[in-house]
């Protein structure tokens, strides 16, 4: 089958675990991984793998243009709103890991079927990942008036970024409840958690519904489970959804697969994956479209 | 001259955990008032979780944070009015607000390793000119080391004061001596030491003491003890305790009883004491707040409370992780279920 051709910008953890999941898509083909740090072990792996690399950042990355059609950017919210400037001006895709969010949030198996023709998408936050979806599926059944969700993380799997933008965290995830999953009033709660050994991420989703059938909603976060372990393997449900009045709670836990990352950091697993999903979908469909311009033809 | 010792009355915040934050808006006035007239320095009203903690996870408040904040910043008058803020809770968006009805004290809390998540919130506390103390939360669980690099840390983004917090009412009396010890020779001449108590091993009053001879300017406290787990320190009772000892709060003594018998006493819902489940919070070393969860999900999943809450002891489960109660009565209920099932074959 024929794939699209993709590259990488930032050689930290999250590039480099991207760079692993990116390998086994048959879907999408890297090319060029790019960081701005020489010595980095990021680069060096992908150099080992037989990807082409540069620590020149974006600037070298693009004198290449024609190697990729899309980005994934897991450099920083400063460095992205940069970056998005210059891969618009280049014409390519743009799929941001950033907190940064200068296109449109997306979560793979709820809203990215509205987005497929963006040329920028954003990847919300882990909690967000983790969680939108349980409340989509529940808003599928049920009018969702509320829904709350706590994250917990190891302190280990908490970079720099989350720590420093802890209230952006909570506001973005907030809000991707209420846009993207459907709930009239969301809000998020973020905890970080030092055990040694450091502890798997969990999420707890509380969804007040009105005019719910308790079978219909078990079914529904069951299923939504289910689909959501078909990109994120380790994702899964720690108990039956409890039912209390109008409350439903569902407890999750998330296992990375331990790519590049330590398992433990379920919460960047389900980023750089969901990733790879999103750059997926992107590319078929942009080969759909080619498909059906050529017909035309 | 006499030393000189600021109690902080968190009757209206760490009491709101006993209260299962259902204070209205008349008691705490009266509250508050009744503190301010006993000359309480400062007056702690918010969540128990913080500011935003009114959440399915922790409890959600009857009224509304804003209504309350501004209600006692209408009746204190002496004192200052404080709010707490644990990052990933509420956010510096409800601090602000907190500070337009009249929050004058932030204390910013975290985790004791955490602390670098409160750079933001205590550097924006301090830019629109609000008293902060840095909160060390669940102090027990790291050595006095590691509690200096965090609390040097919160000196650092601008804390007037750090804390030792045993939120888990965990810490004997030699542990809370080389905690505030250490952190009183590490941070600058101008950065106070505080201790916040729980009396879950009965220690609330002498650890405050303690932590007073070490260099703590700043004790916690709060009236009938109202707060989590056992409660904490009696303000009262420090207050008795103190002026015994020659070390002056600034609270008149029959004031500040009056307030815990009249205003408080009679509309406990809750009494915190020491009984076998706020012991084994002390002796487990778990956050004192999950007494009244632990007590609800004993009994919806049929385990003793004191299971599940060695069981979070064991898992080094920290403040703010509420979820984790009904996780773990979860399981210990399937596992007791299986047990029960395994001896029925047995018998068979």
């Amino acid at each position: 089958m024929e794939r699209v051709k993709v590259a990488i910008l930032g050689s930290g953890n999250i590039g480099t675990d991207l760079m692993y999941k990116v390998r086994r898509s048959g879907v999408l083909e890297l090319t060029w991984v790019a960081g701005i740090v020489p010595e980095s072990e990021g680069l060096r792996l992908a150099r080992e793998l037989g990807y082409r690399t540069t620590h020149r950042g974006i600037e070298e990355l693009l004198e290449h243009g024609e190697d990729f059609e899309i980005v994934f950017d897991a450099t920083t919210a400063r460095a992205h709103y940069r970056h998005a400037e210059l891969l618009a001006g280049a014409g390519k895709i743009a799929i941001d890991l950033t907190p940064a969010a200068v296109g449109p949030h997306v979560v793979p198996l709820v809203n990215l079927r509205e987005h497929v023709d963006e040329r920028n998408v954003n990847l919300v936050t882990c909690g967000g990942q983790a969680t939108v979806p349980i409340v989509a599926a529940i808003r599928g059944v049920a009018e969702v008036e509320y829904a709350e969700i706590v994250s917990t993380v190891a302190s280990r799997s908490a970079g720099p970024g989350t720590r420093q933008n802890i209230d952006e965290f909570t506001q973005t995830t907030a809000r991707a409840l209420e846009t993207i999953g459907g709930a009239r009033r969301g809000k998020a709660i973020i905890i970080l958690n030092p055990a040694e050994p450091p502890i798997l991420m969990r999420n707890t989703v509380y969804a007040v519904v009105r005019d719910g059938d308790r079978g219909a909603i078990r079914e529904a976060v069951v299923g939504m489970v289910r689909r959501v372990q078909e990109y994120v393997p380790g994702y899964r449900l720690k108990a039956e959804p409890l039912f209390d009045e109008e409350k439903v709670t569902v407890l999750l836990e998330v296992e990375g697969a331990g790519d590049y990352l330590p398992p433990y950091a379920g919460n960047l697993d389900i980023m750089t994956a969901a990733a790879v999903r999103v750059g997926e979908e992107l590319a078929r469909h942009l080969l759909e479209k080619r498909a059906a311009v050529s017909v035309m033809r | 001259m006499r030393r000189r010792v600021w109690i902080t009355d968190t009757t209206l915040r760490d009491g709101d955990h006993a209260m299962a934050h259902e204070f209205t808006v008349e008691q705490v006035r009266e509250i508050a008032r009744g503190l301010d007239e006993a000359g309480v320095p400062v007056i702690e009203v918010s969540h128990g979780d913080g500011l935003g903690g009114s959440s399915l996870q922790y409890g959600r408040s009857r009224v509304a944070e804003e209504e309350l904040i501004a209600a006692a910043a209408e009746e204190i008058r002496r004192g200052k009015l404080a709010v707490l803020l644990l990052p990933g809770i509420g956010t510096r968006r409800e601090l602000k607000r907190a500070a337009e009805l009249g929050a004058k004290v932030a204390r910013i809390a975290t985790h004791c390793t955490e602390a670098d998540i409160a750079e933001q919130h205590i550097k924006m506390a301090k830019d629109i000119g609000m008293e902060v103390h840095g909160f060390l939360m669940m102090a027990h669980m790291v050595r006095a080391e590691k509690l200096v690099e965090q609390a040097l840390l919160m000196e650092g983004y601008g804390a007037d004061c750090v804390y030792v917090v045993d939120s888990a009412g965990a810490m004997t009396e030699p542990e809370v001596r080389v905690r505030v010890r250490a952190l009183r020779r590490a941070l600058g001449e101008g950065t106070e030491v505080g201790f916040h108590a729980h009396n879950n091993l009965a220690l609330a009053v002498s650890n405050s003491v303690a932590a007073i001879e070490e260099g703590a300017v700043r004790v916690d406290g709060s009236a009938c003890g109202l707060g989590a787990g056992a409660g904490n320190a009696m303000t009262e009772v420090l207050v008795a305790v103190l002026e015994k000892l020659g070390i002056e709060t600034g609270i008149d003594l029959f004031a500040i009883m009056d307030v815990a018998e009249e205003k408080v006493r009679p509309i406990m819902r809750h009494v915190p004491k020491i009984d076998r489940a706020s012991l084994t919070i002390g002796y487990a070393g778990v956050y004192s707040t999950f007494l009244l969860h632990a007590y609800r999900a004993a009994e919806r999943f049929q385990v003793d409370a004191r299971e599940i809450l060695i069981e979070l002891g064991r898992r080094q489960v920290v403040g703010g992780q509420e979820d984790m109660i009904v996780d773990v009565a979860v399981e210990l209920s399937r596992r007791k279920a299986e047990d029960m099932h395994r001896a029925s074959e047995v018998m068979w």
